[in-house]
Order: structure tokens, then sequence, then C-alpha cells
């Protein structure tokens, strides 16, 4: 490697790193997070479940999932479900996961219930 | 000369004991938990570091657990985790859909000696890098009736998802709750459930946001539990 390409990637590093944890995918988050409650196939049935006194919502089910917008999926993720009037269970994932991360999470959810808002 | 010898020896006596006993516990933890524990830190950064945690991070031991449990506990030794650690390894899709945990991926805890117990225990309790978080909490001890506790605890905070409060009540992804009275420091509970990223980035439980009062109500609450369910044990 040049010196100014070395260079180069040094500067680019130094303007990545102050973005502090590492972005993870969609896919990873969910499996982590997300599976707990709404399952390994997204359908609402995690290991979580059986003592819940409301139920997490099956992200495939599209008639359910097109209702909401994808700034509601993003504020629901981001402040969990009071912000939007529903269970405290939904928690908050603010303090886990970033907003580009949130971002990923909403368009993942869209191809999980293969719709979109109002479709 | 004589008189040094003998002070030496004196000291030697006194000593010996407890660093043949320290010694023994890092022996046996570098020999036969480094495996699956974190003994070092730092927590995992990255999920794919998450997802490879074979047993929960002991290198701030010291900070979390009461010595007595760990001595009692590595004897022997019960499971705390329903869907073990890292959950995600140990669950499937079972009839309807519905995730099930696949208790055969589940295997028993190794368990040692009293003497061993005990000197793993005395090395453990000196790993403490988080005294800074558990200095920031002050727990007041403030008698909570369960039903009051359990009302913070499942209705207003949501903690129930994933803890069980009694054997087979409540959520499988986190440890139960029941025993962590007798197994965790109140400090580390109160500074836990304020944010659990602190100890454990990736966490995959949430920070609630739970205000200073309602943590001290959960701390006590979680006390309670202990105390009932050691009565009927
Ligand atoms: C502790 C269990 C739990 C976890 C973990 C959890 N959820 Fe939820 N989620 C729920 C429950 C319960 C509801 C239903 C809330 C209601 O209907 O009042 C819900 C609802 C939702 C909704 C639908 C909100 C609506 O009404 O339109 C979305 C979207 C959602 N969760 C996304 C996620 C994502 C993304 C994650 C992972 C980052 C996640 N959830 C993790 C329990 C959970
Ligand atoms: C094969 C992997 C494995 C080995 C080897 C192992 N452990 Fe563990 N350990 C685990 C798992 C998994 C758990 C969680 C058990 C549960 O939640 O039910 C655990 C839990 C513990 C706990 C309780 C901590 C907590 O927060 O629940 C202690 C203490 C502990 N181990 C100490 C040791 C010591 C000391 C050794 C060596 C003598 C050791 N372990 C060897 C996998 C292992
Ligand atoms: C989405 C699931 C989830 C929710 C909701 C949740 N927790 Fe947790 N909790 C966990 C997990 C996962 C751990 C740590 C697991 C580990 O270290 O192996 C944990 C750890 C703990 C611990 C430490 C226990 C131990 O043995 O290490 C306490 C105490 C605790 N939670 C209390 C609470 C309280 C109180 C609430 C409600 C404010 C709550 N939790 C909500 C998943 C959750």
């Amino acid at each position: 490697m040049s010196n100014s390409r070395r260079l180069l990637l040094l500067t680019a590093l130094a303007f990545v790193a102050p973005l502090g944890f590492a972005t993870e995918t969609a896919v990873d988050n969910y499996k982590t997070y997300c599976v707990q409650c709404h399952g390994l196939q997204g359908n609402g049935n995690g290991i979580n479940i059986r003592d819940m006194s409301v139920q997490p919502r099956d992200h495939t089910d599209a008639k359910a999932m097109s209702g909401r917008s994808d700034d509601q999926l993003f504020k629901v993720i981001k402040e969990g479900g009071p912000s939007i009037d529903k269970s405290v269970l939904m928690p908050r994932w603010g303090g886990v996961l970033s907003d580009d991360e949130i971002r990923d999470m909403v368009r993942y959810l869209r191809t999980l219930c293969k719709c979109q808002f109002g479709s | 000369m004589t008189g040094r010898i003998f002070l030496v020896s004196v000291f030697a006596a006194v000593l010996w004991p407890s660093l043949v006993l320290a010694d023994a516990g890092s022996a046996i933890l570098s020999k036969d938990c480094v495996g699956c524990h974190n003994l070092k830190g730092p927590a995992p950064q990255t999920l794919k570091e998450l997802w490879e945690r074979q047993g929960p991070d002991l290198f701030y031991a010291g900070n979390k657990y009461r010595q007595t449990w760990i001595v009692e506990w590595l004897q022997k030794p019960q499971r705390i985790r329903p869907a073990g650690e890292f959950y995600g390894q140990h669950i499937q899709s079972g009839a309807g859909g519905k995730d099930v945990i696949d208790t055969s991926t589940l295997k028993p805890h190794m368990a040692l000696s009293k003497e061993e117990a005990t000197s793993v225990a005395a090395e453990l309790e000196k790993l403490r890098p988080h005294d800074d978080l558990i200095a920031k909490e002050k727990v007041s001890v403030a008698p909570i009736s369960k039903q009051m506790g359990e009302m913070v605890f499942d209705k207003f905070q949501g903690c129930l998802a994933c803890h069980t409060i009694e054997a087979n009540y409540g959520g499988l992804s986190g440890p139960e709750l029941y025993t962590a009275g007798r197994r965790l420091q109140p400090e580390y509970i109160a500074s836990y459930i304020r944010n659990p990223q602190a100890w454990d980035p990736k966490s995959w439980m949430p920070n609630k946001h739970v205000s200073d009062a309602n943590i001290q109500k959960l701390v006590n609450y979680i006390e309670v539990l202990s105390t009932e369910s050691r009565n009927v044990k």
C-alpha cells in the first residue's frame, strides 16, 4: 500500500470511528432482540409469550402491518409500545439500536409482512 | 538471625493457607472455566461475539454475586436461565410455528467440591472492574407487598415478559428472578435495571428507563421473592 493510500484509509477510519459501536444488520438485530418475543419466524410466537397479557404483533400479518406508516414503526421500535398507545410489553430499543439500525429494521419488517403502508 | 527465621516462618504459617487457597482458585478458573466464561473482559462488542458466549461473563463477578451463593451453587448447580446462554442458540420452531426451547442442547453445569468452590469464589470476589457503577447505587430496604411489587414488575414495567417470578411463571429469555435476591448484590440489581448496557453493551434486556423510586421498589420486590422461594424449598 502506498503512503498516500494509507493516509486516505486512516482519514476514512477517523470519520467512521466516532460513530461509536459497530452497525449490525437488521437480520442479526432481529435475531438477537426481537425473536425472544416475536419468534424465529416473526409470527409473534417467541419463547416468552406464554404468560404475556398482550401478545406480540405477528410481523408477517400484512393486514395489521400495512396499517402502520414507516414513521409509526420507527417510533414504536425506538420509544416502545406506550409511545403509540400500545402495551408496555413492547420495549423501547432506543438505547440499544441506533437510528440507522432502526430505519434498517423498518425496511426489514416490510419484507417480513411483504407489505407497505396502506397497501 | 534465628529471630528472623522465626518471624518468617510465623508469617508463612499465617499467610500460606490463604495463598494456597487463592492459587488453587485461579488454577481451577484458568483450567476448567475459561472455555465458557469470560474472566478478563471486555463484554461482547458485536452480536457475533455475543452469540458465541457459552456462559455468563464472570469478569465482574466481585461486583455482581453474593460470595456465599457462589460457594453453594458451584457445589450443586441448578439452571438459572431457562433458555441457556446465548438463548438464540437453544431455541427452535416447534409445532404450529411456536418457538420452543431445545432442552437437548442445555447441558448440566460442572460441580465442584466445597474446597474448590470456596477457593474459586474467593478468587472471583476479587474481580471488581465496575466498582464505579456499584458506588452510584444506594439501595434502601423498605418492605413491599408481593402484590404491589408484582404490579410494578408486570403491569407498569413489563419485566414479566422475559423473567420468571416463580418456577414456571413468566418469560424465558432472561434469568429467573425469584432466586436473584440470594444470588446477586442489591446494588448490582439496581444498577443492571437502571442501565443493562453499562454492564453488557449488547444485552438483550432493554433499558426500560425505570425511575429511581421504581428501581427501589423492584429491588425490594426481588428480595421479597427470594425469601419466599427459600421458605418453600
Ligand atoms: C418483551 C417482548 C418484546 C420484544 C423483545 C419485542 N417486542 Fe415488539 N411487541 C411486543 C408486544 C407485546 C407487542 C404488541 C403491543 C400491543 O399490541 O399493544 C409488540 C408490537 C410490536 C410492533 C407493532 C406495533 C403496532 O401496534 O403496530 C412492532 C413493529 C414491534 N413490536 C417491533 C419490534 C421489534 C423490531 C423488536 C426488536 C427490536 C421488538 N418488537 C421486540 C413485545 C416485544
Ligand atoms: C461448558 C461451559 C461451561 C463451563 C466449562 C463452566 N461453565 Fe459456568 N456456566 C455455564 C453456563 C451456560 C451458565 C449459565 C447457567 C444457567 O443460567 O442456568 C454458567 C453459570 C455459572 C455461574 C452462575 C453465574 C450466573 O450469573 O448465573 C457461575 C458462578 C459459574 N458458571 C462458574 C463456573 C466455574 C467456576 C467454572 C469452572 C470450574 C465454570 N463455571 C465452568 C457454562 C459453563
Ligand atoms: C426483553 C427481555 C427483558 C426484559 C423486558 C427485562 N429483562 Fe431483565 N434481563 C434480561 C436479560 C437477557 C438479562 C441478562 C442475561 C444474562 O446476563 O445472561 C437480564 C438480567 C436482569 C437482572 C440480573 C439477573 C441476573 O441473574 O444476572 C435483573 C435483576 C433484571 N434483569 C431485572 C429486570 C427488571 C426489573 C425488568 C423490568 C424493568 C427487566 N429485567 C426487564 C431480559 C429482560
